[in-house]
């Protein structure tokens, strides 16, 4: 008989949801190919093609579960998750002065980029529990431990871009998890000491990060170190002009100017290439995206749902947030790739799998 | 089952998420502002930032205008080369690499530092020169370090190649890396760092017209300097060609003659001005510029105490010495003074006390004898009589202390003395004794070389002076040529008559110069058919008295001169020699007879190539013609109607037509000419123009066979 289990089907799936995402994976795939056209990287749009199909893939198969049986399951993701963060820190492939990476078999696998999922469904668990209601201290400060503990633990591969993508899912779940305005202040204040402090210590940050995340600001006074990525970036995206030059036709893009411009620089690429007309036109699909994972949100069955979808657009609009800035100057540079764009087999399937998620809710939106 | 929108337990409140959504919208909006003011606000400087980046200026090098002597025979030619060049916008820091390279391209470590120091105020995408005209070798490296050194770049351009053993060197000068106070300096405004100069010598003058401008290759370059595409090319526009008004065969005799001694030769057409032979010694090898000279080289250079660099020719001021007394004569004879002057030469003169020698005890010594036995007693005399400020007179007039205004550059003026002068640098009053040293050319008068062919050539032209110079004018672009000729202070052409006795009694004299006999100073220096007129010149290093008490070394003997024309009256050449510590004024007066006897022979070579066989007048020739005549008033239709005649004429070798043989009309000479001329039917009109034709070119050959030297007594009119 019907205990009300009634049968999932993919009419209910985020079609229009899934249709945007598929065509921002589209213009991805077609500037990946033309930013590498000239470099090494030449090929890596069909990487790309394969990661994005995996990655629907996987966000059908995610879907499929039961997300209420994902919050159940995610206090031993989470220990998980610990381990191989801490697994990366003895045994990871050092690439680039940090280790970021652990090899299994023929691949690479970068925990920490699946630690964000995982934080935001063990974040929607901790407040889905409480219910909603007015916070007390002693909570707050477990919230802060729950994301803490993974995020020092990438700090330290040092990993500061992914680092930094934990505090939204943080943020959101405090937000919506019923802080009021007193601890928010409280905490805000508390936070600008803590990163005033940490900046002046000169023990946190490497020398080099600090030039990073104040590179940004002035790159003229260095145009050929840290502020070199961003003032080419900044040429290549003013260069576009309104209509963009064409695509392979980005002189900053093809002359290899513009750093690793089909991962986190892509959207300078896409910039120089197809102009404000082309720039504003993908934000206009991101903005697409994130009113429609906050319609889907409000239509949650229920806490956790909610809670879920939330910590995807809260990670997801950081990254849109810090990346864009980053390429148009507003922000350092951070390493955080743009999702759905930037090339890249964890992004891409960390966007999936958390758009999986998210289709999961909404299509039990109606399940009781 | 019907599911409405069920709330089961809390939900995130509504408020809270449009909160969210606002949030995000305030976001985008932010990012699309960024954007705005990027890419619409911000294009244009953006765009030119961009292609700042990617298109790097590749540098074509144009060749330099090559330099011909007057009968377009090559004297400075340009080889192809391979430059290396140091590329700094590579995203690395090329320091650690300077100790490779510089072993690799055999530089010195600290000069090479030094060359990217110099350019660190200029724009990252120049290409700093740092070795040129690579050798196999180092170009072999540059190839095998691609990789590693990225910033090498080799560049083809083509280098100067200057003739060997130091020939014409001064003249034609030198060129190198323009250097830094170089670009201060205002001529110099154009140029880049990096940019190569002509430096001395025509090189130097001429520099805006030989080097042309040097093109550039766009090529589109990835961050690291890599050439990925090719946009353009801006063809550099060659440099132009200059003839020298230098005859090579003149200057290798010269060169020849002045061998290895110190001094300076000059040869010119003191008709004109043109130089025909400029030599300086000792001279320096200008290849020794075009790749970066070395150090130890280039001090050797300045540091000789006999001026390798120096051209002798416009810039040693020395005493004339007995030179002088040609200028002395004209003023001496323009005054009226020196007609009428018997001098009874004891060995000397001595006014004022002090007793001034003379080389012998001439006895009776006139203006007509003066001049061959070089006497100084009477032109101790004769300068007594002037006085210093008639002497500065005519001696400024004639050019003595001023520059020439050749078209070389760092000419030096000379000095020539005056009460003023005195007055205003010594602040003393002139003594008479002094007059006497200044007469025979001592004192502080100083003369270079070429002054004295230009005043020499200039009297016996009959006081036409031209300006000098090495390079025809007439190739220059009009508005260069303004300018350069602008910037030349000099005395350029000047017309001073002399009495045509004067000029007659002046030039005899000098030509008794070179004849033998008995006290002629430069006897020796006779050349047999030749009418060479001359004056030499010694000039004493030290007095007399300071000479005595030293020993004789080499650099206490005088120096001496000899100043040549050919012929004596209205010359073709004129011939400067200087020979620092030469001593016996006949030595110069050698080699300058050498120099007149190889101009002499070559124009007799031309001379007896360009005439015909002397054949014996050709007898007339016979034509046939056939003409008409206007047979009156047109008739009632309006035609005309005309004879035909037919006839035979002789004609002679100077164009005389004799009449021959005729049917029909009586033919004359003018009817004849009538013939050839207008009304001749085409048929015999050709054929009277080609027997007409060598006819009447027989003057004109006659006129150039005409004698090369037509003044009196020219070897080559006895041919």
């Amino acid at each position: 008989m019907s205990p009300m289990r009634r049968i999932m089907s993919f009419r209910d799936f985020d079609w229009t949801l899934f249709g945007i995402v598929a065509l921002l994976g589209t213009i991805s795939v077609l500037e990946i190919y033309s930013a590498t056209l000239h470099t090494k990287y030449l090929g890596f749009h069909t990487k790309q093609i394969y990661w994005i199909v995996g990655g629907v893939v996987m966000m059908f198969l995610f879907s499929l579960i039961d997300y209420h049986k994902l919050i159940d399951w995610v206090p031993w993701a989470y220990g998980v998750c610990l381990m191989a963060l801490v697994a990366v820190k003895l045994v990871g492939v050092k690439v680039l002065g940090a280790k970021r990476w652990i090899k299994i078999g023929p691949m690479h696998f970068q925990p920490s980029e699946w630690v964000k999922l995982i934080l935001i469904l063990a974040v929607a668990r901790y407040f889905a529990n409480l219910g909603g209601k007015n916070l007390t201290w002693k909570e707050i400060f477990k919230a802060f431990a729950l994301v803490g503990v993974p995020m020092l633990l990438v700090l330290s591969q040092p990993d500061m871009g992914t680092a930094l993508t934990y505090t939204p899912v943080l943020i959101a779940g405090l937000f919506l998890g019923g802080i009021n305005l007193k601890q928010a202040l409280v905490l805000t204040t508390a936070g600008l000491v803590l990163v005033v402090g940490a900046w002046n210590s000169g023990k946190v940050l490497k020398p080099y990060q600090k030039a990073r995340l104040t590179g940004f600001i002035n790159p003229d006074n260095d145009p050929k170190g840290a502020g070199y990525q961003v003032l080419q970036a900044k040429i290549a995206v003013g260069a576009g002009g309104i209509w963009g030059k064409g695509a392979e036709k980005g002189t900053q893009t093809q002359g290899a100017f513009i750093p690793i411009p089909h991962a986190d620089f892509i959207f300078a690429a896409f910039g120089e290439e197809h102009g404000f007309v082309g720039a504003v036109f993908v934000l206009l699909l991101y903005f697409l995206i994130l009113m429609r994972l906050i319609q889907n949100a409000q239509t949650a069955a229920d806490l956790p749902g909610s809670l879920i979808i939330m910590g995807v657009v809260a990670v997801l609009t950081f990254q849109i947030a810090v990346n864009v800035g980053m390429v148009i100057g507003f922000m350092p540079v951070t390493g955080i790739p743009l999702p759905l764009m930037s090339y890249g087999g964890s992004s891409v399937l960390f966007t999936f799998l958390a758009l999986g998620v998210v289709m999961n809710v909404r299509m039990r939106r109606f399940v009781n | 089952m019907n599911f409405d929108k069920v709330t089961r337990g809390e939900k995130v409140p509504t408020l809270k998420l449009a909160v969210v959504q606002y949030a995000i919208l305030a976001l985008m909006l932010g990012l699309a502002a960024g954007l705005w003011r990027l890419q619409v606000l911000g294009a244009q400087n953006f765009k030119v930032l961009a292609e700042q980046n990617r298109i790097r200026k590749v540098p074509v090098l144009a060749p330099r205008g090559k330099l011909f002597d007057r009968e377009n025979r090559l004297v400075v030619d340009n080889y192809p080369s391979v430059s290396c060049f140091l590329v700094r916008e590579q995203n690395r820091n090329v320091d650690a690499d300077l100790p490779q390279i510089a072993r690799g391209l055999h530089l010195d470590l600290e000069q090479l530092r030094a060359t990217l120091h110099r350019y660190r105020k200029s724009p990252g995408y120049q290409p700093i020169p740092i070795k040129e005209d690579l050798t196999a070798d180092e170009h072999a490296f540059i190839e095998a370090h691609r990789n590693e050194l990225p910033e090498l770049e080799t560049i083809e351009g083509e280098r100067r190649l200057y003739p060997r053993d130091g020939f014409a060197a001064h003249l034609v000068g030198y060129v190198g890396e323009v250097s830094e106070e170089d670009l201060n300096q205002t001529r110099y405004a154009a140029y880049e760092p990096g940019d190569v100069v002509g430096k001395g010598g025509v090189e130097e003058m001429y520099d805006q017209v030989l080097r042309g401008q040097d093109g550039s290759r766009d090529v589109i370059v990835d961050s690291h300097g890599r050439e990925v595409g090719f946009l353009g090319i801006q063809h550099a526009i060659p440099g132009q060609d200059l003839r020298l008004t230098i005859d090579n065969d003149l200057q290798k005799a010269a060169e020849l003659a002045l061998g290895d001694r110190n001094g300076a030769i000059v040869a010119m057409d003191p008709r004109n001005g043109e130089i025909l032979a400029m030599v300086s010694r000792p001279s320096f090898d200008p290849n020794a510029f075009t790749v970066r000279i070395e150090r130890t080289e280039w001090n050797k250079l300045i540091t000789d105490p006999d001026h390798p660099l120096m051209n002798k020719a416009i810039q040693a001021q020395l005493a004339p010495g007995s030179t002088f007394k040609i200028l002395m004569s004209v003023a001496g004879l323009q005054e009226g003074v020196a007609q009428d002057m018997h001098v009874n030469c004891a060995g000397g003169w001595g006014p004022y006390g002090y007793f001034h020698h003379c080389d012998e005890k001439h006895g009776a010594v006139d203006i007509h004898n003066a001049i061959p036995f070089s006497c100084d007693t009477f032109y101790y005399q004769l300068g007594d009589k002037l006085g210093i400020d008639r002497i500065a007179k005519y001696a400024t007039e004639f050019g003595y202390g001023q520059k020439t205004g050749i078209d070389l550059p760092g000419e030096q003026a000379g000095l020539m003395p005056s009460q003023r002068w005195l007055t205003k640098n010594y602040h003393r009053r002139w003594y008479p004794d002094e007059t006497l040293d200044v007469a025979i050319g001592q004192g502080a008068v100083a003369a270079t070389p070429l002054q004295l062919a230009r005043v020499i050539g200039g009297i016996a032209s009959e006081g036409h002076l031209v300006r000098p110079h090495v390079v025809f004018p007439d190739q220059l672009p009009a508005e260069f040529r303004k300018d350069l000729y602008e910037s030349l202070s000099g005395t350029g052409d000047v017309n001073l008559s002399i009495n045509p006795e004067n000029w007659t009694t002046i030039t005899d004299g000098m030509a008794a110069v070179t004849q033998p006999g008995y006290f002629h100073t430069a006897g020796s220096a006779h050349l047999e058919g030749i009418d060479l007129a001359g004056k030499t010149g010694t000039a004493q290093v030290m007095s007399h008295q300071a000479l005595d008490k030293t020993n004789k070394g080499h650099h206490t003997l005088p120096n001496v001169w000899f100043v040549g024309v050919v012929p004596r009256r209205n010359p073709e050449l004129v011939v400067a020699v200087l020979w620092e510590h030469g001593e016996f004024s006949y030595y110069p007066a050698r080699l300058g007879a050498r120099v007149v006897a190889a101009y002499v022979e070559k124009q007799r070579r031309l001379a007896h190539n360009l005439m015909p066989v002397k054949a014996p007048t050709p007898p007339p020739v016979e034509v046939g013609a056939v003409w008409t005549t206007p047979n009156g008033a047109p008739n009632a239709k309006g035609e005309t109607t005309a004879k035909l005649h037919a006839g035979k004429f002789f004609v002679g070798a100077n164009g005389v037509v004799q009449p021959g043989s005729q049917n029909g009309q009586q033919a004359n000479a003018k009817m004849g000419q009538a013939a050839m001329g207008r009304a001749a039917p085409q048929s015999s009109g050709n054929q009277t123009a080609k027997v007409a034709k060598p006819v009447q070119a027989a003057p004109q050959s006659a006129k150039l066979t005409s004698p090369a030297l037509p003044g009196k007594g020219a070897a080559v009119k006895s041919q």
